[in-house]
């Protein structure tokens, strides 16, 4: 139970860690070892030299977020999985379409941050499902928090909050950004971030009108469509049927 | 793991003993990806999948055996397409499960 307890106690404080587990060509079979971000093992894999060549491989496959068998000499192979840190959702606009949207993220492993500085919107009635509620306007809110496991839902529906929050997420690291509005909104959208000095580079990287074109009329299924492209975006995809 | 996790402890608090079986390889179509995992518990309990369904129940059987037995195994599914549904995987493609008890 110690790499049991160590992987469930980083998955908890959502530290990225990778597990080493033999398979074959050392005893025990199923000998196991975590491995942190920083190198830091917990556990003993009975690898002899093959350890820190291991240690460098589950670090390199951290990175990536990918699982692997992998050979090393002797006829060992052990399987590493790894554990990044989770994806994070940020919602702008605590509003009826962040209420499914933050309940289909949790099914998929995200943390969901809901964020809006009107009181009776975000109200720990409507979000007790959210991870965390953040009472605060959007750019006080995103500022410091991004990296390149955020992605950035602007639901306002209100330049004033909109806008803001879109100035810090555009610039950032964040893995995908997307905005609410129709094809006439986004474009003054548009003409307003221009003016306030965004790059083309970084208006291009704006999703908006957001969500997978799949006719979604309720707030569930324009939160269906919103969620579908993140997918899209972190699997390289365009979420267009195949061809 | 994440998928598993809450019913690993559910059952721990209880007294059960568990395992854990995980794709650690896929070959052509196979329906969940390597990592996917399924947990088992003495009681009968099971959560998770390592497959559309069609090999949950070997893996089933396999994980009380790690449990009565303490010892891991891997173990490999698949054929080619044809003679897929003899074997139960529909999907075709081969996956490799790794059956281990919790300890």
């Amino acid at each position: 139970m110690v790499i049991h307890d160590a992987l469930r106690r980083a998955l908890d404080a959502e530290q990225p860690v990778a597990v080493a587990t033999v398979l074959a060509g050392a005893t025990p079979i199923g000998g196991k070892l975590l491995i942190d971000a920083a190198g830091v093992t917990t556990g003993s894999l009975a690898a002899g030299a093959a350890t820190a060549q291991i240690v460098a491989d589950a670090l390199a496959l951290l990175q990536r977020g990918a699982n692997e068998v992998r050979r090393y000499e002797g006829g060992l192979e052990v399987f590493i999985e790894t554990y990044p840190a989770p994806a994070t959702l940020l919602v702008v606009g605590a509003v009826h379409i962040a209420i499914p949207l933050v309940a289909f993220a949790r099914t998929l492993q995200f943390r969901t941050v809901v964020i809006d500085a009107r009181g009776a919107f975000a109200t720990p009635e409507r979000f007790a499902h959210a991870d965390e509620l953040v009472h605060a306007w959007p750019d006080e809110a995103l500022a410091g928090r991004l990296t390149a496991n955020s992605h950035v839902v602007v639901l306002t529906h209100d330049p004033k909050l909109d806008d803001p929050a879109l100035l810090v997420a555009l610039p950032s690291a964040a893995r995908y950004v997307g905005a609410l509005g129709s094809p006439r909104t986004h474009a003054r959208r548009l003409e307003r971030l221009r003016a306030a000095g965004v790059s083309e580079a970084h208006l291009a990287r704006l999703h908006a009108p957001i969500g997978l074109r799949i006719g979604g009329q309720s707030p569930e299924e324009i939160a269906v469509s919103i969620i579908a492209e993140i997918i899209a975006v972190r699997n390289g995809r365009t979420g267009a049927a195949p061809s | 793991m994440n998928d598993v996790l809450p019913a690993i402890e559910r059952w721990r608090a209880r007294g059960d003993a568990i395992a854990v079986a995980t794709v650690v390889r896929t070959l052509g179509s196979a329906p969940r990806g390597v990592g996917a995992k399924m947990a088992v518990s003495s009681s009968g309990a099971m959560a998770g999948s390592v497959s559309g369904g069609c090999i949950e129940g070997a893996v089933f059987e396999a994980c009380q055996q790690a449990i009565a037995t303490g010892e891991s195994r891997l173990l490999h599914f698949g054929v080619a397409d044809d003679e897929a549904w003899d074997v139960g995987l529909a999907c075709g493609g081969t996956i490799d499960v790794f059956v281990e008890p919790l300890r």
